[in-house]
């Protein structure tokens, strides 16, 4: 395809992105590495309902003034990604003299936020992904060795744990495994521990929380690979047949190489979804037992005074995660696209 | 509940017909709030008035759109319902007006004690009160032989005859939920312990105290008596668990009160023995361990003067006495002039008669909320000790301050 | 479709049919039982159906029939649908999904046409900068909307969030719809081109009559992104533009009032009907559609 013809097909899809998607990032990448002017306190009296008191407010004149001057802020450089909600620096310098055992330096370093939320977060995505492809899988080989009359229902249920909105799903969820909820008395029935609570223990709560990030996820998968297995070649699969293999090897040695760029596709998507988890931290409270880059970003703006510069930092920090983590993938996609030029 | 809307809806459409004549707008009015049914009667109030566009958003994600729908100009938003913790945002960002002037010509019916003056200007009126209070079921303390406790120690000392005797395992409620509301738990109970949070004329905090520690102490001593999974339990949840009849004794907010009264929302057992109380005490300490909050409606800085007071006269109207009828008076404790405290306003009125503390109004107040709410919870599940989740709230909040420029 | 069934009808042993029929049946029980709880459930009062007492509350209905007579009632749907008006959410969310689809769908196809044919390394580096893209957090990307939309007076509309969410879900449209056009052989459209048409003749002659699985496909991921959408729609929406997601967000509210919980639980069933409708009448397309697509060579 010529430049020009391919300039003219792009362009408005390119449009669409450079001005939602690029300038916005752009705009995020400066207010990392700015924050706001230093500002002016001044001491007043201010009076309510319940009476007056002395309280400190901004100066608002003196600020302005420094506001005018330079509308993006104080330069600070690197200062937030470094700072101690972020990859503080100085604090894991600290802790790493101070250490008695590597074991011990783990157990402090899980003390500062960003490396609590990356070891539930690669936790997370490091078993979801796997258990949602092999999932889907199966539920796929199964619906496809299925009557056909049934298989429309059966996709519509299976598709139930996708479609439904997030929302209302952990609302009803939450309370399904609250310990007096069908699934956490059945829990509880089964383990034979009354005192048995899912959202007490740190442990039990990202178990919870990777089931419902399988549970949400196998669907996509599995509806991807029920569609790769139809266009499955018929003869490859008969002449393995001929040759004696068992059912399991026909799954091993010709529907997963044939499904491979399919389970490329779903791995990466997945991969990113999954670094990102958000909402089921939100929809499940579990705020004290789990966190994600995500939910930074979503408490540093829903606070009552707003951190702009450290969600923009967490921000850029969530797009380097992703790209480090799709890497290998990517390498892939390289060599597939120079293999085929 | 359906026909009470409409019930009230119709008293809306009454009431404007009278209203009319009263007030009368010219210009236009958009209000931005937070949604729950006290806050709905007002904007209906205000919606109630004619010749000019009256437009509402309440919504629970407010404190995310009312900066940036303020600073525009002109605003998209000609007024933000806020708090007294919120209002901290938008005086931070310089997008509200001073209202001295709309109030010497079109506020002469308001009371001196719902102006909120900031350095002397009037930057917002509150029309309601809230503050978190004992709530206790008094058949199960009778039962227990039990007083209404007026100290946490008394309450800790309660709940522990209350599980001995097997009444209930879980005795007290709270909403401990990690984030806002533990937080919020943590500000009340310093503030109960004589607590300062920042050394005197800086934003330096210093929390990391005996009143801290003792704070934390309490906190703790009090999750032992909860549902193991306070930490996720937010206001609804502990009004839910309340409603069951799990608990038996809670510090809560009084804008909750009315539902949990309400017959048609729960057992008649446990709606005839809920029993509001007064704050509690704690340590010894004189000053009860809650806060005062206001509720109140500010007017964006970045508007035209005609439709400044058309957003003043709607606003009024939202909070006209003549509106304070028997559905509306039950929402909230009402600082309207006229409203006849109901017997689900109790607690908030004890409250201020003995003096509690008004959540602290500063610019940097929040940040150190916000840490409250991440860092003490490896505390509350025994995982650190309290001095070291003191010294990590520091941490946040100082790491916090220094990027917003209130540390350097 | 038929060609396909090899692993399956053929001599299955008992065993293994047992062990297929198993599985899934544990599977549907998984995948379906908390609609069908929640289905069952918005019959009910909230006192019943989020009981803190017993879970057993949520079958029996013990306050439902104390209060009412009857174990079933369609106060929750009465409400949502009559009192709080969630027809004008239902339309608003049709219009969005429409528009979102067809605009989505029309500059994507473009785009991944052009991708799929140009062989320049340029389009290699493209995929990658769309994934890219693909990884900013929404919530940032909706944040930093926030202050010029309110600024140029393009808050609130349903245009506005149209366009933004075609925006921010075109990588995934482009990625998806690239694989399917690999799959269409390159020979269609060079012999047409050796024909004496131009490129963009090519495209509209020959390719668009063979792309619609691969469209419909994508088109049916487009609607599913717009249709359950809260972070976009909930902070870019005015009240009298809200969709059904954030329109049910709203019945919930930060303090839950009675009786409310339950127009949200109704709502949520409502919201569901639909999407069934679509599925059923969908699902070959659906199939057949991701089929082309996947394999890419």
């Amino acid at each position: 395809m010529k430049h020009s013809s391919f300039f003219w097909f792009i362009l408005p899809t390119a449009t669409a992105m450079l001005l939602f998607i690029a300038l916005p990032i752009v705009s995020v990448l400066i207010q990392s590495v700015h924050t706001p002017h230093d500002a002016v306190l001044i001491e007043t009296e201010n009076c309510g309902p319940f009476g007056c008191t002395t309280a400190t407010t901004i100066d608002q004149e003196a600020t302005r003034a420094l506001r005018d001057e330079k509308p993006l802020g104080k330069f600070v450089g690197l200062e937030i990604y470094f700072d101690r909600g972020h990859l503080a620096i100085t604090e894991v310098a600290e802790t790493w003299r101070n250490a008695e055992s590597i074991g011990g330096f783990f157990a402090d370093l899980n003390n500062l936020p960003f490396y609590r939320a990356m070891a539930f977060t690669l936790t997370f995505t490091f078993t979801v992904t796997p258990l949602m492809l092999v999932f889907g899988l199966m539920i796929a080989l199964g619906v496809n060795a299925l009557h056909q009359r049934i298989k429309g229902v059966l996709i519509f249920f299976s598709l139930l744990p996708m479609i439904v909105s997030p929302l209302i799903g952990s609302l009803v969820l939450f309370w399904m495994i609250d310990s007096r909820g069908i699934l956490g008395s059945a829990l509880q029935w089964f383990f034979e521990d009354p005192d048995l609570s899912m959202k007490a223990s740190t442990g039990l709560t990202w178990i919870m929380l990777i089931v419902y990030g399988v549970w949400h996820a196998a669907p996509f998968s599995f509806i991807v690979f029920y569609a790769g297995l139809q266009t499955l070649p018929q003869d490859t699969l008969e002449s393995a047949q001929i040759d004696g293999a068992s059912r399991w090897q026909q799954v091993r040695y010709v529907i997963i190489p044939h499904l491979m760029p399919l389970i490329t596709f779903v791995a990466l998507m997945q991969l990113m979804d999954n670094f990102r988890v958000f909402e089921p931290i939100v929809g499940f409270n579990s705020e004290a037992h789990a966190a994600s880059l995500s939910w930074f970003i979503f408490n540093d703006l829903g606070g009552e005074t707003r951190l702009l510069s450290s969600a923009a930092t967490s921000s850029v920090l969530t797009i380097i995660g992703v790209s480090i983590l799709l890497t290998p993938v990517l390498i892939r996609t390289w060599r597939d696209f120079n293999a085929k030029s | 509940m359906f026909l009470k809307k409409v019930a009230l809806a119709s008293a809306a459409i009454l009431m404007s017909g009278s209203a009319m004549a009263a007030c009368k707008i010219d210009g236009r009015v958009s209000i931005v709030g937070n949604e729950f049914p006290a806050i709905h009667a007002v904007a209906d109030g205000a919606k109630a008035c004619s010749g000019g566009e009256v437009k509402a958003n309440l919504t629970a994600d407010h404190q995310k759109i009312n900066v940036a729908g303020m600073t525009g100009n002109p605003a998209e938003y000609t007024s933000a319902i806020i708090a007294n913790s919120s209002i901290v945002a938008l005086m931070n960002e310089d997008v509200i007006r001073p209202l001295d002037d709309l109030v010497a010509k079109h506020g002469k019916s308001l009371k001196p004690n719902q102006l909120i003056k900031i350095n002397g200007e009037i930057m917002a009126v509150a029309f309601m009160a809230n503050a978190q209070h004992l709530v206790y079921r008094a058949d199960v303390l009778e039962k227990a032989g039990v007083e209404p406790p007026k100290t946490y120690e008394e309450m800790l000392a309660g709940a522990k005859v209350i599980r001995d005797k097997g009444l209930l395992q879980y005795p007290l409620g709270g909403a401990y939920k990690a984030g806002w509301n533990l937080a919020q738990e943590f500000t009340n109970m310093y503030i109960g312990h004589g607590g300062e949070f920042f050394k005197p004329g800086s934003a330096e905090v210093s929390i990391n105290n005996a009143q801290g520690v003792a704070t934390l102490e309490m906190l703790k001593a009090l999750s032992e008596y909860m549902n193991p999974d306070f930490l996720t339990h937010d206001s609804n949840a502990t009004s839910a668990e309340w409603k069951a009849g799990n608990v038996a004794m809670m510090n809560m907010w009084g804008s909750r009160m009315g539902p949990l009264k309400d017959p048609e929302q729960s057992t008649a057992e446990v709606v005839a023995s809920t029993t509001l109380g007064a704050p509690m005490t704690v340590g010894g300490g004189s000053t009860p361990a809650t806060t005062l909050w206001w509720d109140g409606w500010t007017v964006a800085k970045n508007t035209s003067d005609a439709d400044a007071e058309a957003t003043f006269l709607a606003m009024m109207n939202g909070i006209n006495p003549d509106r304070l009828d028997d559905e509306m008076a039950p929402l909230a404790v009402w600082l309207i002039d006229g409203y006849e405290p109901t017997p689900a306003a109790v607690g908030v009125f004890a409250a201020a008669n003995m003096n509690a503390t008004p959540y602290p109004m500063l610019p940097y107040q929040g940040l150190l909320h916000t840490a409250l709410g991440a860092e003490i919870v490896d505390f509350m599940q025994g995982k650190e000790s309290a001095e070291k989740a003191l010294a990590d709230v520091e941490a946040a909040y100082t790491a916090a301050a220094r990027e917003k420029g209130f540390l350097n | 479709m038929s060609q396909s069934y090899s692993l399956s009808t053929k001599r299955q042993p008992m065993a293994l049919k047992l062990l297929i029929w198993g599985f899934i049946g544990l599977w549907l029980i998984i995948a379906a039982f908390p609609f069908l709880w929640t289905l069952w459930g918005s019959f009910k009062m909230e006192a019943d159906f989020f009981s803190k007492a017993d879970w057993f509350n949520a079958i029996l209905a013990p306050r439902t029939i104390e209060d009412h007579g009857t174990a079933f009632i369609g106060q929750g749907y009465e409400g949502a649908w009559v009192q709080e008006e969630f027809w004008k959410a239902v339309i608003n969310t049709a219009l969005v999904c429409f528009f979102v689809v067809c605009t989505s769908l029309t500059i994507g196809t473009l785009g991944g046409y052009a991708l799929s044919r140009s062989s320049y390394r340029y389009t290699f580096w493209l995929l990658i900068t769309a994934l890219i893209f693909r990884a900013m957090p929404p919530i940032t990307l909706v944040a930093g909307y926030l202050l010029p939309f309110f600024e140029w007076n393009l808050w609130g509309h349903l245009t506005t969030t149209v366009i933004v969410l075609v925006a921010i879900n075109q990588p995934f449209t482009l990625w998806m719809l690239h694989s399917f056009f690999q799959k269409i052989p390159k020979e269609l459209d060079e012999s047409a081109k050796v024909d004496g048409c131009t490129q963009f003749q090519a495209f509209r002659h020959v390719i668009i009559p063979v792309m619609w699985p691969g469209v419909i496909t994508t088109g049916l991921f487009s609607f599913l992104l717009a249709y359950n959408d809260f972070a976009v729609t909930s902070m870019l929406l005015s009240k009298e533009n809200q969709t059904m997601v954030p329109k049910i967000a709203s019945f919930l509210g930060t303090t839950q009032t009675e009786g409310n919980v339950m127009f949200a639980v109704s709502a949520v069933v409502s919201a569901t009907a639909p999407l069934f409708i679509l599925v059923m009448f969908f699902q070959r397309q659906i199939v057949s559609g991701l089929t082309q697509g996947a394999v890419k060579g």
